[in-house]
């Protein structure tokens, strides 16, 4: 139980998978403007990383490990997240037709969310078991979404901000990421 | 030519559009490691905008996105069985990020906008051209991070190109932590960005006025 609280501060402060790990950073950059669309895309995600990290685990350990294939692992995880994420829109779609519009066009983004492929991944590379498989891949996508939505109110602030003219956008964007950034490394051995 | 050289400058995957940050950010603590993702990029963007470009008529319409990132799935997995087999030192130090080459959105980007419409020469020449303006980023901030951090340049090259041991610079014994440490990624890529903005804003308003004042 302790091993597995461990496995999910690290992944959700400690190791902030965009701010000390650098996965997931195009969403960060690019949706973090508005805070509303922030919390709706850090939930989307959240669901689409931890059910493609389980089945990543289950498909590796248990298809292509016995198949002899396990060079075969970065196409089966591509395939696998572009499913969940297909069979996540047509679930909201049709469950709740108004949290889709609202999702709508975050969702086929999240193909291409770095964190995502990174987490199940990363978790095959430290040879997680499956319950901590998903234990860190929840751990990972909280820290996703909170870091999402931190640094959105962080933006609306910078709106109103007196910025040089070649700074505004994406350099005051990353330089204040930055000093986010600075602020994590302060979680740094929290939980050895 | 065209195609190389708007890809290159106009429209730098890295500086103009943001394109492929996390790998930008991520391994451009030293110049070799910026160096041998550039190459591994590099490899993937001509693979898959060239063999795409060759099989684009007969990708159907609905089902393009999945043939897409499943070449360029194959690739990457080809790049890193390569470096796997010929710098596996080097690799270690990147290998997350040669295997995460998959989600760049600049490369899918690529296939999407150019490969799936052209032939393959000029696919072949923008994806040249996109990849050296991703080498350039990449290694522009490698190289501020790596002279900030631990005041050398090049060190290690030999990892890459054997007999090269004498290239690296050694110009401070002293380095700044902060710039091998993750806030020193964003903070220097935003300076860097800035400069560029700053640089290339001025010389864009310069022209401007001069066409103003042709016309």
């Amino acid at each position: 139980m302790q091993e597995l609280a461990l496995i999910l501060v690290g992944a959700l402060l400690v190791n902030n998978f965009v701010l000390a790990q650098f996965l997931g950073l195009c969403p960060f950059i690019g949706v973090s403007g508005n805070y509303d669309t922030a919390v709706s895309m850090g939930f989307a995600t959240t669901f689409v990383l931890t059910l493609s990290a389980c089945l990543s685990h289950v498909s590796y350990h248990y298809v292509l490990v016995p198949l002899g294939l396990g060079y075969l692992n970065i196409i089966t995880f591509v395939v696998i997240i572009a499913s969940v994420v297909q069979f996540t829109e047509l679930f909201v779609r049709s469950v709740s037709p108004l949290l889709h519009q609202a999702l709508g066009i975050y969702l086929p983004l999240i193909t291409t969310n770095c964190a995502v492929l990174g987490v199940a991944l990363l978790a095959l590379g430290q040879g997680l078991t499956f319950l901590q498989t998903m234990v860190y891949a929840i751990g990972a996508a909280l820290g996703f979404t909170a870091v999402l939505v931190v640094f959105a109110a962080m933006r609306e602030r910078l709106e109103h901000a007196d910025v040089p003219a070649a700074f505004q956008g994406a350099p005051i964007a990353l330089v204040s990421a930055g000093i986010l950034s600075l602020a994590f490394l302060g979680f740094a051995g929290l939980g050895g | 030519m065209s195609d190389f050289g708007n890809a290159v400058l106009a429209r730098n995957p890295a500086w103009s559009q943001l394109l492929g940050l996390c790998p930008l950010l991520a391994v451009s603590t030293s110049v070799v490691n910026a160096l041998a993702l550039s190459l591994a990029s590099g490899f993937v963007l001509l693979g898959a905008n060239g063999c795409i470009a060759a099989i684009r008529h007969w990708v159907p319409q609905f089902a393009r996105l999945p043939c897409f990132v499943l070449v360029i799935a194959t690739f990457t997995t080809c790049a890193v069985l390569l470096m796997q087999a010929f710098s596996f030192e080097l690799y270690l130090r990147v290998a997350l990020f040669v295997q995460i080459i998959v989600t760049n959105c600049m490369i899918l980007g690529r296939v999407e906008a150019f490969a799936s419409q052209h032939g393959v020469l000029r696919a072949l020449a923008d994806a040249a051209g996109t990849a050296t303006g991703f080498a350039l980023a990449l290694l522009a901030v490698g190289a501020v991070r790596e002279l900030l951090g631990h005041g050398t340049l090049m060190m290690g090259m030999e990892m890459l190109f054997p007999g090269t041991e004498d290239w690296g610079m050694t110009v401070s014994d002293a380095g700044m932590l902060l710039a091998t440490l993750p806030p020193g990624a964003f903070i220097v890529a935003g300076l860097l960005l800035g400069l560029g903005n700053a640089c290339f804003r001025a010389g864009g308003s310069r022209l401007e006025k001069q066409r103003a004042s042709e016309s």
